[in-house]
């Protein structure tokens, strides 16, 4: 489904500043596959999510999504086939518009925006009774602005909007990481069962140990920009979380010896 | 009396440029300087058009489409080659300077004979009226100001209603997601580069739309005609906010066009009270700066005063 070929991007290139996010990633992800990602600060989770989305575009390397050559697509052409729901809880929604409006707005994703009424009848009923699967009492609330609700509030319809139209490909950027635990949780929760329903193709980012252990049928550890584990199948059911601090652990030592090795060297030489 | 409906009469006309300025100002968050040329642009080609001897009607609408390219031109600077917003309006607006000449030729074209807006609801008023003064609460009132008042009225709360259901629109509503949040617009599939071109040209097809009206009102159109009016449209959709608040676009585009009556009842006071015309711009100003400072600065002081948390 997903095909991503040694991309490279670097930020700022040639000033003191100069971030070299992405160095050579290979990842080919198989259709309904649930892949998450982890990694340290830094490592290059959220930019290859946002190089996918088509935020920016990769210096070197390809994308390739559905079949399709999407590497010089801008995030608009992309985003018919993305869905998206964003680490800040306040990116994926239009603050003043109305929940109605908002869903409104998603339910024709990728299609051209028309002269016709933004809701019908039809269209408000639909909405209605999905936010009222969510339990969070916001069916009443479909003219309120969505800048009056709570963060977790605004990822579970940021998650609904992301899904409406049913995505190639799901990208969630730790889009709990910004929500109280008990937010969290009922968040996670929805995009598990609207995943496995629906049987998406979905990318994760993740700081939570937890999440990365128990949900997902695969997961890939990134550090300094490349791909550095990439666990699936059997191995990836017995993961626990003492694993992956294991590996965090195993990473944060072979730095701080290159780093020492770096030391010695321009001890002797310099 | 007679100078109140004249104030009223402008009011409801530049109530264009304040829905115009609400558009790109409190939508897109744009100072969009465009507007002070496109409202000479669609004075100085609704006013040429006249005198060359054609229908009001399309005369008012060429103004109109004039002003809707310009604002187009600069939504375009700004999305397609990356030049700051406010710098893009500044460019077309000194470019229409320029044009706005070539167009009327001259730097004022009177508008003294001939058929217009003012005309026809001035004929319209004789007919409905029958008689030069009507009587309205007491006062002797001049039947043609009060036709001019009436039918520059209706149009403008004809507008107002077309506006309104546009915004109300599914590609109204991608247009206002587009100010309030272009990440989201962008992840729904909509180009909004596009959304910003799209509402800068209705902005300012508005806001010609009020210069080729206000031309003839007033029986001329000037070349400098369009010094401050984006100030003078800003100080109208405070105005406006303040009388009815934000919380929906209704109450919004209501507020513009009120806003703009009342601003432009308070300058015909003014000036009455013999406040210097010269100085109206600066007052103007410093108004506009207030209204944007004051409730700002109101909160700090009010966050003051209240104990620290722990």
């Amino acid at each position: 489904m997903l095909e991503i070929r040694n991309i490279w991007k670097t930020f700022y290139a040639g000033t003191p500043n100069e971030v070299r996010s992405l160095q050579g990633v290979n990842l080919s992800i198989e259709d309904g596959s649930f892949v998450i990602v982890i990694g340290t600060n830094g490592s290059g989770k959220s930019t290859l999510l946002n190089s996918v989305a088509g935020t920016f575009f990769v210096d070197d390397g390809t994308l390739h999504l559905d079949g399709k050559d999407i590497t010089k697509w801008q995030e608009y052409q992309r985003a018919p086939m993305i869905g998206r729901v964003f680490q800040n809880p306040f990116s994926g929604t239009s603050p003043n518009l109305t929940i109605g409006e908002n869903i409104a707005l998603a339910s024709r994703r990728g299609m051209s925006r028309s002269l016709g009424w933004v809701r019908d009848k039809k269209l408000t009923q639909q909405i209605r009774e999905r936010v009222g699967r969510l339990n969070m009492g916001l069916e009443n609330r479909l003219e309120d602005p969505i800048g009056t609700l709570s963060g977790g509030q605004r990822q579970a319809l940021t998650l609904m909007m992301a899904t409406w139209v049913k995505p190639k490909l799901l990208l969630l950027d730790e889009h709990t990481a910004a929500l109280d635990p008990k937010s969290a949780d009922q968040v996670i929760k929805l995009s598990e069962e609207e995943i496995s329903r629906e049987k998406l193709t979905s990318l994760m980012v993740t700081h939570s140990m937890q999440q990365a252990v128990n949900l997902g049928d695969r997961l890939i550890m990134m550090h300094r920009g490349r791909v550095l584990h990439d666990i699936r199948g059997a191995e990836k059911q017995r993961l626990r979380p003492e694993d992956l601090l294991q590996r965090f652990e195993d990473i944060r030592r072979a730095d701080r010896l290159d780093e020492s090795a770096a030391e010695m060297l321009k001890r002797a030489y310099v | 009396m007679s100078l109140l409906i004249g104030a009223m009469t402008i009011g409801f006309i530049l109530s264009l440029l304040a829905l115009g300025v609400y558009l790109s100002f409190r939508i897109f968050g744009y100072s969009d300087m465009t507007t002070e040329g496109t409202i000479t642009l669609g004075a100085a080609v609704t006013a040429i058009l006249l005198v060359k001897g054609v229908d009001p009607f399309i005369a008012t609408a060429a103004g109109c489409v004039a002003g809707a390219i310009a604002g187009a031109v600069t939504g375009i600077i700004h999305t397609r080659f990356g030049i700051n917003g406010l710098l893009a309006g500044i460019l077309v607006m000194t470019a229409l300077y320029s044009i706005n000449l070539h167009v009327m030729g001259r730097s004022n074209v009177p508008l003294l004979a001939g058929e217009n807006f003012t005309t026809h609801a001035e004929k319209l008023g004789r007919m409905v009226f029958g008689s030069e003064t009507v009587n309205v609460a007491g006062w002797d009132v001049s039947s043609r100001d009060l036709s001019v008042l009436i039918v520059a009225a209706l149009s403008i709360t004809a507008i107002s209603i077309l506006l309104y259901m546009f915004l109300r629109t599914d590609l109204g509503t991608a247009l206002r997601a587009t100010g309030d949040n272009a990440q989201m617009i962008r992840a729904t599939g909509v180009n909004d580069g596009n959304m910003i071109v799209l509402g800068l040209a209705i902005s300012n097809g508005l806001v010609a739309l009020g210069g080729g009206l206000l031309a003839q009102y007033q029986g001329f159109a000037d070349v400098q005609m369009g010094i401050g009016m984006l100030v003078w449209g800003l100080a109208s959709v405070i105005i406006g906010e303040a009388l009815v608040g934000t919380k929906q676009i209704g109450y919004a585009i209501v507020g513009a066009v009120m806003g703009s009556i009342l601003f432009r009842l308070l300058v015909a006071v003014a000036l009455r009270w013999g406040v210097n015309p010269n100085d109206l711009k600066l007052i103007t100003a410093i108004f506009v700066f207030a209204a944007l400072v004051v409730p700002g600065f109101l909160e700090k002081l009010k966050k003051k005063g209240k104990p620290a948390h722990a």
